[in-house]
């Protein structure tokens, strides 16, 4: 299943390999695969190699190699002037790295989970985010505020909240999510060469994860542009938007859909904010149906704004109501039951588009 | 009882003085000259955990007489500011420096353009003293074009990055943290240069001031918070709000220095001396002991939680201005005459601001819609109605 999945992706990935590169390419049969992990690794490496004023900081990402090992290795190669531990102190260090922003340097700031970074929003909106407008200019913050977003397994309520719609809903910010080993590496080092306060929202069950790579992708030089989604796979009957692992359980529907005669259009949003409006559109307009798939909390989550988006943009195209799948309306339980019900899976997906698409499906009653 | 110091110290050097100005010129510009000058401060300095600085400060006729007019400068600029609130022209928040002055241009005249400064929404002096210009605080004030933050700041975002000014922050205590970053920023790129970042005795609570203090002293960084205790924590006196009101000792670990805040040459005398502290051995408190005039803001009268006749006891006995005048006067710097035309000349420059900064357009519409980021990408914003007012971010 995940194979052709795969198989589509590399197809797509083809298409941008130069024709020198392609001669040696017959060569070899397999593209390279890498994990997030070592994607995001690689890109951290290859940004710090390139400009001395990126320096990393947070919980454990020097000695301890990173929580999650993203940042390994990193400070016996470049030392603990670059790679800082700091004590557990969100506010005190995200300030800390958000003044550093302001004279000039390039922090990337990491939060061990982005349920942290409650204890430093204010720095990240207040001090970051406003800062270039409140001064006309005169004060940039080019900072990364990065982590492991939205569930794990069993981690319960404290620890799996999504918090991309709320940062996103900040003008000042830019908010990015990778899905695959493609998108980590060139959004995350798009982020720390943007100019602006880019928060970067990663997902601790991809890291393990592996996808292929292009040549194109591992070049030191490779940046996603930021603003931009990406169209994972095609389709004609319906559109399915999401966001890091959803896009994966977008694209396991999109399988089962297609064996009931359903094409679904699975778009990989890859930047919350900005928003790729005109992608998102253009594909509606094509398809007539939209389901948005997100892991956060329903309410005033980023699928609402794609609806509204779509409502206003592109009514007279829909044939059918959007549909949101969300994660559910409750603190995350631990019981592993339960949590299976917190989060969507990808059999509401397939639900939901067979809705869109008016083929029967016995509703739930009504209470 | 600060009188009564000024005056013995004065006249001890003065009788020396005294044949020296008469050998040098008949007629000294009011500008004043560089010759020397030692002054005792008005108290004894108190330390935490480091050995305080000499009470001698060495200053000069010209340093004391830019003194004067930079004080008296920012005085009537603040009182012109509480006029113009008044009158409706500024609006919002508006949060006045009168009787402070002295912690600015102390603070100034022991540094360089190169050490940063970040303040909080109390920052329309510090804005001067960093180079900011009459024009750019009252035009900021009324939201027009020539203010220093093109009228999309307001009175608590000024800043001037040129000259190491970071703002001008409206998030109580968040300036500190900020702050130990810039210093943080010297350091990573070896300039040899200080931070210092002020904070009330109202923020001297915050918790984050403390985590950035930690790392400060863990990293050696070379950061100077400055807590310009004026008493109040907008209506809250500081006994009612801190167990411990003692500011400086409250890094603990951290050394600090106890200033009396009204005086400008204490003041310089401890940013000196923090500044050399910070170069080599990391951060340094220093609580000045400083007063503000006006209430909290221009919402507050002032005077519902302290007496009025303490305000009074303040303008009379410690007034960094008077104070500064009468060191003038007693060293025979300058006649009565010549520092009563200072004022005027301030008083002047201050109106013919106002005046150009009232002649400055708003900002055009197309403005709401610039400095969202730095890097555009060209997306699209919206206005209230996003069907009538979008625009494609530059």
């Amino acid at each position: 299943m995940l194979a052709i999945a795969r198989q589509r992706m590399l197809g797509q990935s083809f298409k941008k390999i130069l024709p020198a590169v392609s001669v040696l390419r017959s060569y070899s049969s397999a593209a390279k695969q890498i994990t997030v992990r070592e994607a995001l690794n690689s890109a951290l490496d290859e940004e710090m190699s390139a400009d001395p004023k990126v320096f990393l900081m947070g919980e454990e990402v020097g000695e301890y190699q990173g929580a999650y090992k993203i940042t390994k290795g990193l400070l016996e190669k470049y030392g603990p002037e670059r790679v800082l531990d700091t004590p557990i102190t969100e506010a005190g260090f995200t300030g800390i790295g958000v003044g550093a922003a302001y004279y000039g340097l390039k922090p990337v700031v990491e939060f061990m989970t982005f349920n942290f970074s409650m204890q430093a929003i204010d720095h990240i909106i207040n001090s970051a985010a406003k800062s270039n407008y409140m001064s006309a200019g005169q004060i940039s913050v080019p900072i990364v505020f990065r982590g492991p977003n939205g569930a794990a397994a069993g981690v319960g309520a404290q620890h799996s909240q999504c918090y991309a719609a709320w940062y996103a809903s900040c003008p000042g910010l830019k908010v990015l999510s990778p899905y695959n080993s493609e998108d980590a590496r060139g959004l995350l080092k798009a982020a720390i060469r943007d100019p602006d306060p880019v928060v970067f929202l990663e997902n601790e069950l991809l890291y393990g994860e592996s996808f292929p790579v292009s040549d194109e992708v591992l070049d030191s030089s490779f940046c996603l542009p930021i603003g931009k989604a990406k169209i994972e796979r095609e389709g004609k009957d319906v559109t399915i938007t999401a966001f890091s692992k959803m896009v994966g359980y977008a694209l396991k529907a999109a399988e089962m859909l297609e064996k009931d005669g359903i094409y679904a259009e699975v778009i990989n949003l890859r930047s919350i904010r900005p928003l790729d409006r005109s992608t998102i559109n253009a594909s509606v307009r094509k398809t007539n149906r939209l389901i948005t798939v997100e892991e956060g909390f329903p309410q005033h989550g980023v699928g609402a704004e794609i609806c509204a988006s779509v409502v206003e943009e592109s009514f007279s195209y829909l044939d059918a109501p959007v549909e949101r799948i969300a994660g559910a309306d409750v603190p995350m339980p631990y019981a592993a039951n339960l949590e299976r019900m917190a989060v969507p899976q990808v059999e509401d997906i397939v639900r939901a588009a067979k809705r869109a698409c008016y083929r029967s499906v016995p509703l739930a009653a009504t209470a | 009882m600060a009188l009564s110091h000024l005056g013995a110290s004065a006249s001890r050097s003065s009788s020396l003085l005294k044949p020296l100005s008469s050998a040098l010129s008949l007629r000294r510009p009011i500008s004043g000259d560089n010759s020397p000058l030692t002054v005792e401060t008005s108290v004894p300095f108190t330390s935490h955990q480091c050995e305080a600085p000499s009470r001698s400060v060495e200053t000069n006729p010209k340093e004391l007489l830019t003194f004067f007019r930079d004080m008296a400068l920012m005085r009537r600029m603040e009182i012109a500011a509480d006029s113009l609130y008044k009158a409706k022209l500024i609006r919002g928040f508006c949060h006045l420096y009168d009787g402070q002055e002295a912690v600015a241009v102390g603070m100034e005249a022991a540094i360089t353009k190169k050490d940063c400064i970040i303040t909080a929404y109390r920052d329309h002096c510090t804005f001067v003293s960093r180079g900011g210009t009459l024009l750019e605080v009252f035009a900021e004030l009324m939201g027009r074009q020539a203010g220093c933050s093109k009228g999309k700041g307001g009175s608590m975002h000024f800043y001037k990055k040129d000259s190491n000014f970071y703002g001008g922050h409206g998030i109580v205590g968040a300036q500190v943290p900020l702050g130990c970053g810039l210093a943080f920023a010297q350091k990573y790129s070896k300039d040899e240069t200080v931070t210092f970042a002020l904070y009330g005795d109202g923020a001297a609570n915050q918790g984050q001031l403390f985590e950035a203090l930690n790392i400060s002293a863990l990293w050696d960084l070379p950061a100077i918070l400055v807590c310009e205790n004026n008493h109040y924590g907008m209506g809250t006196a500081e006994w009612r709000a801190a167990k411990s009101p003692a500011y400086y000792k409250r890094g603990d670990y951290v050394p600090g220095l106890k200033v009396d805040g009204m005086d400008a040459l204490a003041v310089k005398q401890a940013c000196k001396f923090a500044k050399e502290h910070a170069l080599k051995n990391g951060p340094i408190i220093l609580e000045m002991d400083t007063y503000r005039y006006h209430g909290h803001s221009m919402s507050d009268p002032g005077s519902t939680y302290r007496t009025r006749d303490e305000i009074s006891g303040v303008r009379q006995e410690r007034d960094p201005i008077e104070r500064i005048r009468k060191l003038i006067l007693s060293h025979d710097l300058a006649t009565e005459k010549e520092l009563k035309d200072v004022e005027k000349e301030v008083r002047k420059e201050v109106d013919d601001a106002i005046a150009q900064a009232k002649e400055s357009p708003m900002p055009e519409p197309s403005e709401l819609f610039t400095n969202v980021y730095a890097k555009g990408l060209g997306v699209e914003s919206f206005g209230a109605d996003r069907k009538e007012v979008r625009a494609t971010l530059p």
